[in-house]
Order: C-alpha cells, then sequence, then structure tokens
C-alpha cells in the first residue's frame, strides 16, 4: 500500500511563521511502504488536542492555575499569616479546610472537564478514510489520501487524480459555508494521470509550495515542481477541510495542511474563555470588597493603636503587652493583620465555588428538560457550558444562520400556476382541504418522497394538456441536475441547488421523468415514454441574470428554448402575446410570494432553425474567445432570450421547522432582535424571511444594501438611517468622533426609530461595511432596524458581524447554527448554541448550549434563562448579605473588646449557623421552581445572635432562652467557649 | 395574545425515541420526574396588599403583647447596685483606692444603703467591673484549659499560651495565665441594719457557677490522695494571688480549680463592663421577703485594685425572672417592632385604600 510522507520534515508553523511569512514551507513527498522513525518528529498530525492535563501533569498544574485565580491566591496568603503567632487570631484550620474543600471541589470539576475533552478528541479521531484504514487524527502533512464518494475530506488536499473524466471531483461544501449544491474541482492534468495506479502514485516526486496557513477559503496560492518543471496551484485544485465528496467514486489527494492548520480550523476562531456579566460584576464586587475589608482594617488597626495607647497602656497590671510589643503604634499595625484574617468572611471566597455549583445544577436542568428533546433523533438538549447559564436571560441580539437552523434544508414542490391556472392549494374548490395524498402509483419512477394534495393538476396531465406538459417538459429538461441510478428504477437526483432538485423531483412525479444526462443529451421519460433530448446550449445561471435557459432539440426535431428565472426578469423578456396570462400569472406569483414561497417563472420560444445555427456559431466563437468573453456571451444570451412565451410558474416552499414562526414572535416581543447571517443568495433569504414572520408586509420599509462599492455602501446606509431616524443626523458629532481611531471601544446608546423596519444586506456589502469607517454606520443603521438579514456571508464575516455588535453595543449576543460555517460565529458571541442537525457535529462541538431544534430556543431563553438569572441573583445577593451580616458583627464587636481581634466567643455559633444556612440556601436555590434562595430561619438566627450583644448582658443573662432558636444558639455557644 | 409553540410530539405518551440511533432501544429522553421536569412544589409569596397588609396586622399585634409582658416582666425585677470603686472622695472607700495586690493588713470599708422595696424572691448578688476587657483577644487567650481539667503533664509545663503568666520563680503556676491571675479576689459582705444592730446576711457561695463548667471543665489534678497541697505539688500560685488555689476555700469540694467563685471568673465577659456572679441569698420562708426594705451595710474587704486603668467596681444585688435579669431593652424592642408594624399596616391601609385601585387592571401577559 502506498503510505505517503514527506522526507524534509517541516518546521512547525509557529516557528516557521517568525522566518518567512509566505511561502515558507517545502514539502518533498516520497511514498514509502512503512512509516520510517522520522515520523514521529512531525509535529503536524491531524488530531487536535484540546486535553490540557495527564495523570502526573494533574496536580501541579491544576494547583498552579488555581492559585493563580485572585481569590485563591488570597487565601493562600491569609493562610501564611496565619502561621505568624502574633498576628494569628484565629487557629490555621479555618482557613485551610474551605481553601482545601474550594481547591478539591475545582480540582475535581477541571479533571472531569478534561477528561470529557479528551474523550472528544478520541471520538473525532475515529473516522477512516485511507487506502490502509486508519484514523484520522494520524493523517500528516505530505500524507496521500484516498477518498470514496460521500467521504468527509479531513483535511486540506491538494486533489491528485479522481474517477470522473478531466479528474473532475465533485464536492458538496455545506459544512464550510452553508451551501448544500455541488462544486467541482479538478485536478492538473500532471497529476490527473496518475489515476489510481498505486505503483505510480508511490514513485510520485514532487515538491508543493504554498502560503502558510490562513482563514481564506476561497484562495489558495502554492506550486508543484515536478520533475523540474513549474505548475500553478490555486483553489480549484483544493479539497478543504469541511467538504463532502459526492457523485465521485473515488478521487486521490495530498495532505497541504492538516489539524490546526486547515482552513476550517483557521476560521474557527479563537477558542476564548467565556465569562457571564454577572462573573464580571462579582469580579469588581469582590474588588470593592477587598477595598472595604482594607478600609475596616486600617479604621480598627487606627482603633487598636488609639486603644492601647489610652487604656491597654494602663491595663498591663492584669494584662502585659504581648513579646516584643513596645509600642502601641506597633500593636496597631500587627492588629491591621489580624482583623484580615478575622475579617475574611467578608471576602466571598466560596463565592465562586457555590457560584459554579448552582450553574452545574441548572445546567443539569437544561439537560433533563424534555420540552427540548427532539424524539425523531433522539436528541436532548445539553448544556455544553455550564458557566453561561445566567447569560441567556440577558440575550438581546440573536445571530441565526438559515439552512439548518431556521429551516429543515428541505425543498418541496408546493404550488404552481399553469396557463393561468393555480395547482396546489390545499382547499378544493367546495372549500373543503384536501387532506389525500396525490397517487403517483401510475408512474413506476416516481419519487414515493413526494408529497402532493391537489388532484386536479394530475387529471390535468393525464388529459394531455398540452400547456401542463409543456410545462414539465420545461422542468425536467431545464437544469443541470445530475442524476444517479444505482439500482434500476430507483433514481437520486445531485442537484447544485435543492431547489432545482425540487422542481426535477416534481416533474417526475408528474411523469416527466429526467433519467440520463450526457454533455450533449437528456433522456426523459414522458408518461412512459423514453424521449432523448439534443442539448444544444445551457445559458446558465448567475446572479445578474437570475435566469437559466437550455435549448434543445427533440426527437422530432423541433427546437425549443426553456428558460426559468426570477420573476421580475423573466417578465421583462416576455412576448407580448401573452398580455392577459401575464396578468393572471403575476396574480398567482403574489399570491405564492405572500406565503413565503420561493418562486420561479417558467416560459419558452420556439427557435427557427437557420436563426439557432447563426447564433449558435456566434456563440461557439464567443466561449472560445479570449477577451471580453463574459460580456460576449451574456450579450448572446440576451439576443436570444426574447419574446418568450409564458408557461407558468413554480412555488417552492423551503420547509421552516416546526414552530420558527411562533419563536420568532415570541423572542421578538422579549425584545430580542434577530439578525440571519446566511451564505444562501439574496432571494432566498428574503423570502425565508418572509415566511418565518420576521419581515412582513406592514414593515415601514425594508432596506438593501447592495452596493458595490465603499461610497454607494455609505450613502444607502445613510440613506436607510435619515429615513428611520432623521434626528440622528442632527448632531453630527457622532460622524466626527469615528473617524477618530481613540474612540474605538466606546458604546454606542440605544437609538430608536419611527417605526418598523427591516435591512437586508448583501455578502459583498457587507465586506465594505465592516470595514474601518464604515462599521459604525453599519451598526447605527442596522440596530435601527428590527430585523437585519445578511446574506452571502462567509464564516469569517458572520463572526465579523457578531464582534461588531459586541462591540459597540452593551449587548449579550448568541449565535445559534448547524453548520461548521457557523463555528466561528459560535465561538464569537456571547453564547453560541449549536444545532444538532444533519450537517455533523462541528458547530455543536464548539457551542455552548446544542439542541434540535431552533424552536427549543424559547425555552432556553425564556425559561432556563430567566429561572437561572433569577435564581442566581437571589443566591448572591443572600451571599453578601450573609457575609456582611457575619462579618459586621466582628467589625463592630472590635470597639468593644479593645481592638484585639478577638472573636467574640458566643459568635462562633455563627460559624455553624452560616455553614448550615449556606448549605440549606443552596439546596433551596436548585431545588426550588422559583429559587427562592432565602433561609428564612436566617433572620430569626442573626436576629437571635444579636440580641444578647445589644443588650449588653451579664453572662448569666444567657440563661433565660429568649427563644428556642436562642437556646440552641446558646447551646452552641457553651460548646465553643474554650 | 403570546403564541407559545407546543410541539405534538412532546405530549407526554408519544412513543420515544423513534428512530433512534443506534437502535438499541435505549432513549436518551430524559426522565419525566418532578426533579428532573422542575415541577417540584415549590412556593413564592407574592406581595400583595391582601398578603402583606394583614401580616403587618398581625405582627403588630403579636408582638406588643409579648414585649408589653416582657417589659413589665422586667420592670418588677428588683435590682440595686452601688459603686464602691471609691473614686469619689466622700465615699468611704476612697481611702483603699490605690490598694495593691497583697497589702496586708487588707483595706476594708463599709458602704451603707438603703432598699426602699423589699426582695421577694431569691436575690443573687453579683460583683460588676467596669472599663476591664476581660473580652481582649490575649487576655482571654492566656488560660490552659488542659490544666484546668485537671490534666497532670499540663499542670506542670502549661501552654505556651500562658505567658507571661506560665511560670514564676521557675515553677509552672497553677491556674495558669493572665485571667486566672487577675482574679477577683474583693470579698464583699452583706448586713441588714436593724435597730442599730448588724445582722448578717447568709450568702450562699455554692451553686454560682455553670453545672457544665463545675462537672465537666472544671477538675482538680487526680492522684492518689485527695490532699490538694499533694496533687498541687510542684506548682506556685499565680503571682497576684495572696494565697495558691488549693488555699482558695476550706471545703473540699470548692476548692482547687473547682472553686466556683474562680469558674465564675475563667468564663470571660465578652463586654468590658459586665457583672459576675458572686453570691446567692435565698429566700428562707414565705413569711418574709428574702430582703426587707430597710437599711443594709456592705463590709468590703478591698484587695482588688482598678483605679490605674479607670475601673470601676460596683456590687449589685437583683432578683430574676423566667427572662432572666433585668432587661428592659427587649421589651422595648418588641414593642417598637409591634407598633412599627402595626403603624406602617395603617398606613399602607389607607394608602392602599385611596390609591389602590388604579392599576389593577394592568394586564400582566402570560
Amino acid at each position: 500500500f502506498p503510505r505517503s510522507h514527506a522526507t524534509a520534515a517541516p518546521l512547525p508553523w509557529h516557528l516557521s511563521m517568525q522566518c518567512s511569512l509566505l511561502k515558507w514551507v517545502v514539502l518533498q513527498f516520497l511514498f514509502l511502504f512503512y512509516r520510517p522513525f522520522v515520523c514521529s518528529l512531525f509535529p503536524q498530525n491531524n488530531s487536535i488536542k484540546t486535553s490540557k492535563y495527564n495523570f502526573f501533569t494533574f496536580l501541579p498544574l491544576n494547583l498552579f492555575e488555581q492559585f493563580q485565580r485572585i481569590a485563591n491566591a488570597y487565601f493562600l496568603f491569609l493562610l501564611i499569616l496565619q502561621l505568624i503567632p502574633q498576628v494569628s487570631s484565629l487557629s490555621w484550620f479555618t482557613t485551610v479546610v474551605p481553601l482545601v474543600l474550594v481547591l478539591a471541589v475545582s480540582g475535581v470539576k477541571d479533571a472531569i472537564d478534561d477528561f470529557r475533552s479528551t474523550l472528544c478528541d478520541y471520538l473525532k479521531g475515529t473516522f477512516s478514510c485511507r487506502l490502509k484504514d486508519d484514523k484520522w487524527m494520524n493523517i500528516q502533512v505530505g500524507d496521500i489520501i484516498k477518498l470514496e464518494n460521500n467521504n468527509f475530506v479531513t483535511a486540506d488536499l491538494l486533489l491528485l487524480s479522481s474517477s470522473e473524466p478531466h479528474s473532475l471531483t465533485y464536492i458538496e461544501t455545506a459544512e464550510l459555508d452553508g451551501e448544500t449544491n455541488l462544486k467541482v474541482k479538478q485536478a492538473l492534468t500532471v497529476t490527473a494521470e496518475l489515476g489510481e495506479n498505486l505503483q505510480k502514485l508511490t514513485d510520485f516526486n514532487g515538491e508543493v509550495k504554498c502560503e502558510a496557513p490562513n482563514n481564506k477559503l476561497d484562495k489558495f496560492t502554492g506550486t508543484l515542481t515536478l520533475r523540474g518543471e513549474k505548475f500553478a496551484l490555486d483553489n480549484e485544485k483544493m479539497l478543504l477541510r469541511g467538504c463532502t465528496i459526492r457523485n465521485t467514486e473515488w478521487c486521490f489527494g495530498l495532505v497541504i495542511y492538516a489539524g490546526p492548520d486547515t482552513k476550517l480550523m483557521q476560521n474557527c476562531g479563537k477558542t476564548t474563555f467565556k465569562r457571564t456579566s454577572i462573573d464580571r460584576l462579582m469580579n469588581v464586587l469582590v474588588l470593592v470588597i477587598f477595598a472595604f475589608l482594607a478600609l475596616m482594617c486600617f479604621i480598627l488597626a487606627i482603633g487598636n493603636g488609639i486603644w492601647e495607647h489610652d487604656k491597654g497602656y494602663y491595663f498591663q497590671v492584669y494584662l502585659p503587652w504581648a513579646v516584643g510589643v513596645n509600642s502601641a503604634a506597633y500593636s496597631g499595625f500587627l492588629m491591621f493583620w489580624s482583623y484580615v484574617i478575622i475579617l475574611n468572611t467578608v471576602v466571598p471566597i466560596s463565592l465562586y465555588v457555590s457560584v459554579e455549583i448552582i450553574r452545574l445544577g441548572n445546567s443539569f436542568y437544561i439537560d433533563w428538560d424534555r420540552k427540548m428533546y427532539y424524539p425523531l433523533n433522539d436528541t436532548p438538549a445539553q448544556a455544553r457550558t455550564t458557566t453561561l447559564n445566567e447569560e441567556l436571560g440577558q440575550i438581546k441580539y440573536i445571530f441565526s444562520d438559515k439552512t439548518g437552523t431556521l429551516t429543515q434544508n428541505i425543498m418541496a414542490f408546493n404550488k404552481c400556476s399553469i396557463n393561468g391556472k393555480s395547482y396546489g392549494t390545499n382547499l378544493s374548490v367546495n372549500g373543503e382541504a384536501h387532506t389525500e395524498k396525490v397517487d403517483f402509483s401510475y408512474n413506476r419512477l416516481a419519487d414515493p418522497k413526494f408529497v402532493f394534495y391537489d388532484h386536479s393538476l394530475v387529471e390535468a396531465v393525464k388529459l394531455d394538456d398540452a400547456a401542463t406538459h409543456g410545462f414539465f417538459r420545461l422542468l425536467s429538461l431545464c437544469h443541470t441536475v445530475m442524476p444517479e441510478e444505482k439500482k434500476e428504477g430507483n433514481l437520486v437526483y445531485q442537484a447544485q441547488s435543492p431547489d432545482e432538485g425540487a422542481l426535477v423531483t416534481a416533474a417526475r412525479n408528474f411523469g416527466f421523468v429526467f433519467r440520463a444526462r450526457t454533455p450533449e443529451t437528456i433522456t426523459v421519460v414522458e408518461m412512459g415514454e423514453t424521449k432523448v433530448y439534443e442539448l444544444l446550449a445551457i445559458l446558465d445561471f448567475n446572479n445578474v441574470r437570475k435566469r437559466m435557459s437550455v435549448i434543445v432539440r427533440s426527437p422530432e426535431g423541433d427546437l425549443t428554448l426553456y428558460c426559468k428565472g426570477a420573476d421580475t426578469i423573466v417578465y421583462e423578456l416576455l412576448d407580448s402575446s401573452c398580455g392577459s396570462l401575464k396578468e393572471e400569472t403575476m396574480e398567482h406569483l403574489n399570491e405564492f410570494a405572500g406565503e413565503g414561497l420561493r418562486t420561479l417563472v417558467v416560459a419558452y420560444k420556439n427557435l427557427q432553425e437557420d436563426y439557432f445555427q447563426e447564433w449558435h456559431k456566434r456563440h461557439h466563437e464567443a466561449s472560445t474567445a479570449l477577451d471580453g468573453r463574459e460580456e460576449k456571451l451574456s450579450e448572446l444570451y440576451e439576443e436570444i432570450e426574447k419574446d418568450l412565451m409564458l408557461l407558468g410558474a413554480t412555488a417552492i416552499e423551503d420547509k421552516l421547522q416546526d414552530g420558527v414562526p411562533q419563536t420568532i414572535e415570541t423572542l421578538t416581543k422579549a425584545r430580542i432582535k434577530i439578525w440571519v447571517l446566511t451564505g444562501d443568495k439574496q432571494e432566498t433569504a428574503v423570502n425565508i424571511g418572509y415566511s418565518c414572520n420576521m419581515l412582513h408586509d406592514d414593515m415601514e420599509d425594508v432596506f438593501i444594501i447592495e452596493g458595490n462599492t465603499s461610497e454607494e455602501v455609505l450613502d444607502e446606509l445613510r440613506t436607510a438611517r435619515k429615513k428611520m431616524n432623521p434626528d440622528s443626523f442632527l448632531d453630527s458629532d457622532d460622524i466626527i468622533k469615528f473617524e477618530n481611531p481613540s474612540t474605538k471601544s466606546r458604546i454606542l446608546p440605544e437609538e430608536q426609530a419611527n417605526g418598523v423596519y427591516g435591512l437586508v444586506i448583501n455578502g459583498h456589502s457587507l465586506a465594505y461595511a465592516l470595514e474601518g469607517n464604515l462599521e459604525l454606520e453599519l451598526v447605527r443603521t442596522a440596530c435601527l432596524c428590527k430585523v437585519v438579514i445578511c446574506c452571502r456571508v462567509t464564516p469569517l464575516q458572520k463572526a465579523q458581524v457578531v464582534e461588531l455588535v459586541k462591540k459597540y453595543k452593551k449587548a449579550v449576543t448568541l449565535a445559534i447554527g448547524d453548520g461548521a460555517n457557523d463555528v466561528s460565529m459560535i465561538k464569537t458571541a456571547h453564547i453560541g448554541v449549536g444545532i444538532s442537525g444533519q450537517e455533523g457535529m462541528q458547530a455543536v462541538l464548539s457551542s455552548d448550549f446544542s439542541f434540535a431544534q431552533f424552536r427549543y430556543l424559547q425555552r432556553l431563553l425564556l425559561v432556563h434563562g430567566r429561572w437561572s438569572y433569577i435564581r442566581m441573583c437571589k443566591f448572591l445577593r443572600y451571599f453578601f448579605y450573609k457575609n456582611f451580616a457575619f462579618t459586621l458583627v466582628h467589625f463592630w464587636y472590635g470597639f468593644f473588646s479593645g481592638f484585639s481581634a478577638q472573636v467574640g466567643q458566643f459568635l462562633c455559633s455563627f460559624r455553624c449557623v452560616r455553614a448550615a444556612c449556606t448549605f440549606v440556601g443552596e439546596t433551596f436555590t436548585l431545588a426550588t421552581l422559583g429559587g427562592s434562595a432565602g433561609c428564612p430561619l436566617e433572620w430569626r438566627r442573626y436576629g437571635a445572635g444579636y440580641i444578647p450583644l445589644l443588650t449588653q448582658p451579664p453572662f448569666s443573662s444567657f440563661l433565660p432562652p429568649v427563644s428556642v432558636v436562642g437556646t440552641v444558639e446558646c447551646g452552641l455557644a457553651v460548646l465553643h467557649l474554650p | 395574545m403570546a403564541v407559545n409553540y407546543n410541539a405534538k410530539e412532546e405530549a407526554d405518551g408519544h412513543p420515544s425515541g423513534v428512530g433512534a440511533p443506534g437502535g438499541a432501544g435505549k432513549s436518551r429522553k430524559p426522565d419525566n420526574t418532578a426533579f428532573k421536569q422542575q415541577r417540584l412544589p415549590a412556593w413564592q409569596p407574592i406581595l400583595t396588599a391582601g398578603t402583606v397588609l394583614p401580616a403587618f396586622f398581625i405582627i403588630g399585634l403579636i408582638f406588643i403583647p409579648i414585649g408589653i409582658g416582657i417589659f413589665v416582666t422586667s420592670n418588677n425585677i428588683r435590682e440595686y447596685e452601688i459603686d464602691y470603686t471609691g473614686t469619689d472622695s466622700s465615699s468611704p472607700c476612697n481611702k483603699c483606692l490605690n490598694v495593691s495586690w497583697n497589702s496586708t493588713p487588707p483595706c476594708t470599708c463599709t458602704i451603707n444603703f438603703t432598699l426602699n422595696q423589699p426582695f421577694e424572691t431569691n436575690v443573687f448578688m453579683y460583683y460588676g467591673l467596669s472599663n476591664f476587657y476581660q473580652n481582649h483577644r490575649r487576655y482571654v487567650k492566656s488560660r490552659d484549659d488542659s490544666q484546668l481539667n485537671g490534666d497532670n503533664s499540663s499542670l506542670l509545663h502549661p501552654s505556651k499560651e500562658c505567658e507571661p503568666y506560665s511560670t514564676s520563680e521557675n515553677k509552672p503556676i497553677a491556674p495558669c495565665g493572665a485571667i486566672a491571675n487577675s482574679m477577683f479576689n474583693d470579698t464583699l459582705e452583706l448586713f441588714r441594719i436593724d435597730n442599730e444592730t448588724r445582722i448578717p446576711i447568709t450568702l450562699n457561695k455554692k451553686g454560682i457557677a455553670w453545672w457544665t463548667d463545675k462537672n465537666v471543665k472544671f477538675r482538680n489534678p487526680s492522684g492518689n490522695t485527695n490532699n490538694l497541697t499533694a496533687l498541687f505539688q510542684g506548682t506556685t500560685k499565680p503571682v497576684n494571688w495572696p494565697k495558691p488555689v488549693y488555699m482558695l476555700d476550706s471545703e473540699a469540694d470548692n476548692n482547687g480549680f473547682i472553686n466556683e467563685d474562680f469558674i465564675v471568673w475563667m468564663r470571660t465577659a465578652a463586654l468590658p463592663t459586665f457583672r459576675k456572679l458572686y453570691r446567692l441569698i435565698e429566700r428562707k420562708n414565705n413569711l418574709q421577703p428574702t430582703l426587707q426594705a430597710g437599711k443594709y451595710s456592705l463590709d468590703i474587704t478591698y484587695n482588688y485594685p482598678v483605679h490605674s486603668f479607670d475601673g470601676r467596681k460596683r456590687m449589685i444585688l437583683s432578683t430574676i425572672s423566667w427572662m432572666g435579669g433585668k432587661n428592659p431593652f427587649l421589651g422595648i424592642a418588641y414593642i417598637t417592632v409591634g407598633s412599627i408594624c402595626f403603624f406602617l399596616g395603617v398606613v399602607l391601609l389607607v394608602i392602599h385604600h385611596k390609591y389602590g385601585n388604579r392599576n389593577t387592571s394592568a394586564d400582566i401577559p402570560n
């Protein structure tokens, strides 16, 4: 078996990065039978290590890490203080016990987390896709890998050869950019001839120079030197990690980047430690408390100095000064540290642990929630990060992916309008709903999964209605779908876009089965009769044309142009003879669009033989022209695609997931702003926006930003903002400020629009808008809108958009997505949610929470988020109250005990009570639904504790109990007395 | 109205694990238990006028009577206090003001006083000290509990905490430490003056310490003899004491470490002004009050110097009730809290009555 490996070990990327930035790595590859020992020197294998510790390093490393936390270090410092006898006011174990407890709990938690991520590594690495099967974590730079159909590409590969003609390889990039259509990659001719020949592959000896790992998914530059000749390498020859091989039996690839260097991983962004705002608040509070502690100790130390000077000096008859203490000032100095020990209870050391425990509990509740369990693929919700729960209740912005998150990514042919008659409404003529599915059994090639309810369409097909036949014939001919027929009659379509797939499938079920395709012919089974159409030209789709056409010659010899495209475009090209039909169809189109369906208009044109021949010749010339090919071609297309005859319109439903509109409505009511970031094209995104209730017709306006230059985008953004909030231009200081780079991190104030607006921004415009001085304009405009839809966005742009809002708005953001293209945004947002759906586990693995359906977001945010926040707040309030109540008594007592850092002995029982109440309080917090964290006994116990003090009693008045609680208190006091 | 989406398949009883991967039949559907689904019974008070107002009134109505009861009880307690420090030059004890420990012969003084009301029940006699920091950290620490508990090795090797009162003349001090060293050693005697004759009042010196202290915490050293002198062999008396610990009392069960005066002293006071139980005066018969109204005289053997640090010494006579000694604060506190609650209740009631109907129609969305 061929094994590949580079003979010259490349330096680790990070080392070499310093040497040169580009084209710095030289890989020589040879194929050897056995992996030689030098392999072990390779730093770049394909595994991604996320675990931190091993068995031996755990204790020292973990302790080191833990003592880096301020609180832990502080208590270590306290412990040291207590070992100094003159300062020690409490016995040393009063600090050691909680400290050890805290360290142990955190340590165990770290160990479990680490163990978990070790498991993750293992699971990640168990794919196999090699000629000699191996775990894909063992793949190294320079290896040659054989991939088969539907294999997942696991490293960035240079395509060498494939089974298809011209060494084409089809890939699906859903994981990378969310697009589900197929893309084509082609190998170099020199490598293509290696074919499947293992011997040749083994002997292959070349050198690849490539750029340093980067995150540009659409760019690659490098050269291959083979037998002294140089070949340019570009992105067309690369198979990136995250793609899936489709329609290709096998292909060979050479690993260029592996593991963390792959473009996908580079796009994932840094894993940052996420903190909640409560964490930050807590840190501030703890610092304030430290300051407060220092102040208290200072006051008490001063007090001690004065006391020792005024009273203690004379009281020496009964209590001589300690050895070594010869002045009141020195005594005061020592007492400062003693009080630091005594009053340390005000610094909430256990707070961090308790907070962690509560969060863990809340996470379990998320895991256990049956209302977030999806039975169809047996997926419960999962809180993968246990530290962010309460932030869920604070979300202001949701950034959502579209494909697979809002939608199921299943297209269904739903309705159509043929020759002025609308089909597919669920209501029959007399108003009753059709519940019976159309029976397609007359067609043995029908797709059993296809569902249609309108029987009249089948009737029309069966009645040989010419327009209906023409309509479906068009659908079966005008597309770029690839058929796959592994078994006789078992057709599978590979569509570049799911819309096309849905249309061809519809035609198939109504009796126009697209069976096979060669570059020159299309085979269609029309109502059981096989016909071979000669494919003369494909006038392919692009974003400007927004239509595609085919020119075919039927077996009867008729020349026809079939065209389908966006209604606005195709309507311009229609022949004037179809005036009334145009109006009727337009009515239907509006109806379809109103329901959020994706519509296409279909039309045809019969061509004259001589005219076509002449055109065809010009077409051939244009397509081989060296310069201005694109323009020439589109001119030709324009020329022939006119005076079309309208056939009808189709309506496809991009099926939303269950409950998406309702969820979005509820979230909107909660004043959460939803931004959709999708790699899809604009029309699709806008359609989805309408169908899931984000955009609706009673919005004042939906702005579309699609400028192609920085100025255009700026202009469009300002126009939009002027309309929404004309006042925002009155104070022009904001614009001046943003041009000043020093004020970058300021938070923008909330602005109010004068109505409900939507904003749609295109990928290339977004690229301009995200640049330097435009980003502020973007944020201001976008945040005025209720709904923002960004289309044609790259994974990195998604992250940039999230980053932008994080930067300028004091808001908590949540990103939700399902594919690898969402990973960066999931990691960037304050909270990342992964939909564990069909598209692999990349998103879930980098997310903080995961579940199977978008609609569970509502429960996660509005129920669990709220509860977590309420519980945490109650707990914190209670905790601080408890600490202060306990500590301020000591402070107060200092004034009565000569500032001697004496703990009131009867107060010792407070410790027990406090410990008990802490425990009880936490249990309450976890256990009760509303989170009643208060310990009602607390007041009485503390109250009872204060009373004997306040009354300044002689010891005997301890005897009569004030209350039952008082007795307990006194009993504890007795036990504690020395 | 908010539409809360409820998916059909979430209804209970739906066959779980449809299409579960693995097909092992083990569904990952979470258990339907009250705890896991957060359906545990919980209660949270919702504060409305209907609950808060009655609560205020009930608290008021309960606390005011309790407070009155406590206050009356406290007021019925008879208490008489004399300061005998002698700082005032007219005081009989002024001559003893600068007395030192161990002065021989001891300085004595007599103070006459009159009780205007009879003390009906058992009377507790206290001595009180002011400005005496028995609660100072170094003072509180300065003792050896195991020595006091009769541990023989601690007896001869007192704990370091006792410094600088752990050894004297190279002998271990028993009992060691500053607390023991500073033990109150005035002697107080009480006489009723009846027609110019001084009738001594019996002062009971036993039963003044806590039972746990007398029987558990404090023990004399053990040995094969009952002779305390022998048991304390090898130790020396605290510096300030005139006589060693085994000569505190003539009775064997009130001598040595288990001397009750000593035990009472060793239980340090929480505050710098404190009183400690000195003697008990028991009611003799039911016909006469324990202490009749009339003239009394207090004979003081003034040994304990407090003037150097501005301390004060007092003698207190007091009866007790079920709630302990005289303590007007508690009753006042109850009455105050109760009154405030009642008052607030009235104020809130008025506010509620006048303005309360304004936003009852506020729609709380579901």
